[in-house]
């Protein structure tokens, strides 16, 4: 518009042309976004490699950063804490994603098509997802004490003498994790495995009706097969979640009993904010994020292999 | 006949999940039961579930204008989330206008580029993130919570996808009037996402409410603690004092719950969204 009334000079006019003029505003509405992840992911996993690669305690500044080859990862694989970390993050894997996974398939499956009431379902099961993991953990240390807590009171009502000391046990203190965790993620599952069971015409259902299949039938012949892409996503989801397990272990046992609930995620956080040990920490992210990178590739082939 | 059977079997299953539900909810109908109690009633068995002697009064006032200044936290986890909501919201649905509504050489290698960065966690880049907050003087700010939690690809790859089922012509018409994509951008791209806008806006705002990491790495005083870190507080100064922590709990929990039992609609299908376009 501005050109017209007052004509610019020659080269100017040459120079932004309304299609660089588009381009330059499609650039400006992108560059918060643009900035905040070069800054935030890029620079930072670059800075990290670095850091991997260096000896650094934070205090002595900048100047202080020591190269020191792969000294950060030669020690890694060296050191018990990790290898019980990684080993830990493995259980809690195991214990966190098929068991909630098989669970919240057939509860959808149910509030789906055979209940009344079917927001309320939706809901209740939800609760627990939106409520902070924190405060749910607090209620979750009362339940599981090990002498007074509600649970134990409840096991030594039905006979068991010697109930589990939960979160002060090593033995049990990842299940016990597991279970809360487990508990406040359910709602999610069976969110996404609604929205993926809407996309299942109805009338598949009626074709296998009108061929008498039972309903334990069509769910192993129909839903199952049919809610495969959405149990992909929640497969490689959940995985990838399991290992940035860290809120509810460095509220309830900072990692112990004795290292028993230990997760890489907690490693980083102690050596890098308890320890200032700034090169092995992010010798440790590097770790997981290989690690979530391996995982993310597996799952990947595993579905298009089928 | 057919129908009936089928509301009779609808009605046995709706009464089992009912329970069900229940008995999944027990820890927190536990919570608000604990939160009504004398502490000597909390770990009473068999329980208690309606307390006989109430106290209630007592632990709100200990929590809410005891030693721990839990009003603080209040305050400090709607500014931060109220902020970083509205930020996240302009930068997303601005960058989402860009990739959808601007025609530009390299957009969906843009495009392309952030999605890939999806990958990245979080947890793998804090040290550096920790060192970028101390270089911009935000160390023990929550001005550093807000700038780790306001860019988000998730939510702009949600506007960009709901932006594309906009049809141009809309746009083209306030184009031919003269209108500047800005103008463009805020008079009638936004009126038209209001409802992802409004689905957007609540999940964030329940994610930087819950958030426990960032104020934990990049907060150091009391005062400016949020309510998740503040518990805490409530961990460490009330240990073995269940009546207490438990009204904390409640005081953490319950206006969310509230707040998502009224917008459940918007939370439940924002959600799914993810789920669905993955």
């Amino acid at each position: 518009m501005e050109a017209v009334q007052r004509p610019a000079p020659e080269s100017r006019r040459k120079f932004w042309t309304p299609k660089r003029k588009e381009a330059l505003i499609g650039w400006l509405f992108l560059a918060p976004e643009i900035v905040g992840m070069l800054l935030l992911n890029v620079f930072a996993l670059g800075f990290s490699l670095y850091l991997s690669l260096s000896n650094w305690d934070l205090l002595s500044g900048v100047k202080g950063i020591e190269f020191a080859g792969f000294d950060n990862y030669i020690k890694m694989f060296h050191d018990p804490t990790i290898i019980q970390a990684v080993k830990n993050n493995l259980i809690y894997m195991v214990l966190t994603v098929p068991i909630p996974i098989a669970i919240a398939l057939v509860l959808s499956v149910l509030i789906h098509n055979s209940v009344f009431f079917k927001s309320y379902f939706k809901v209740a099961f939800f609760i627990p997802y939106i409520s902070s993991i924190i405060a749910v953990a607090a209620v979750w240390s009362a339940l599981f004490h090990p002498s007074l807590g509600p649970i134990n009171q409840f096991l030594m009502d039905l006979g068991i003498s010697n109930p589990p000391k939960w979160l002060v046990d090593p033995k049990t203190s990842l299940l016990a994790i597991s279970i809360i965790s487990s508990w406040a993620g359910l709602g999610y599952t069976i969110i996404i495995y609604m929205a993926g069971l809407t996309n299942i015409s109805n009338e598949i259902y009626e074709a296998a009706d009108i061929d008498g299949a039972s309903a334990i039938k069509k769910f192993f012949a129909i839903t199952v097969p049919m809610l495969r892409p959405t149990t992909f996503f929640l497969l490689i989801t959940m995985l990838i979640g399991s290992f940035k397990v860290f809120d509810i272990i460095a509220f309830l046992t900072e990692g112990g009993p004795n290292n028993s609930s230990t997760v890489l995620v907690f490693r980083i956080y102690e050596e890098g904010f308890k320890y200032y040990n700034m090169g092995y920490a992010s010798a440790i992210s590097w770790l997981l994020f290989a690690i979530i990178g391996l995982i993310t590739a597996l799952t990947w082939k595993m579905r298009n292999e089928e | 006949m057919q129908l009936l059977r089928k509301n009779m079997s609808k009605t046995v299953i709706t009464l089992f999940m009912g329970a069900l539900s229940i008995v999944f909810l027990v820890p927190l109908i536990w919570m608000i039961s604990a939160a009504f109690k004398y502490e000597k009633d909390v770990m009473r068995f068999p329980i208690q579930w309606i307390p006989e002697k109430v106290n209630l009064a007592y632990n709100f006032k200990t929590v809410w204008m005891g030693k721990v200044p839990f009003y603080d936290f209040y305050f400090n986890s709607f500014k931060i989330a109220i902020i970083t909501t509205l930020i996240t919201l302009i930068i997303s649905s601005m960058a989402a206008y860009s990739l959808t509504k601007i025609r530009f050489k390299g957009r969906n290698l843009v495009f392309m580029a952030l999605l890939s960065f999806m990958i990245i966690p979080d947890q793998a880049t804090l040290i550096p993130r920790f060192l970028l907050i101390r270089w911009f003087g935000l160390y023990n700010t929550h001005a550093a919570i807000i700038f780790m939690s306001m860019f988000s690809i998730y939510f702009t790859f949600l506007l960009r996808q709901f932006m594309i089922g906009i049809s141009d012509e809309y746009l083209e018409a306030a184009r031919i009037d003269g209108a500047g994509h800005l103008r463009t951008f805020a008079s009638i791209m936004v009126p038209l996402c209001k409802p992802v806008l409004a689905t957007v806006a609540i999940i964030k705002f329940i994610w930087t409410w819950n958030d426990y990491q960032n104020p934990l790495i990049f907060l150091l005083n009391k005062d400016l603690y949020t309510i998740p870190l503040g518990m805490t507080l409530f961990r460490d100064d009330y240990t073995n004092n269940y009546a207490i922590m438990m009204t904390a709990a409640v005081s953490a929990i319950i206006p969310l719950v509230i707040v998502f039992i009224v917008l459940q609609k918007q939370v439940i299908n924002g959600i799914a969204l993810g789920g669905v376009k993955g």
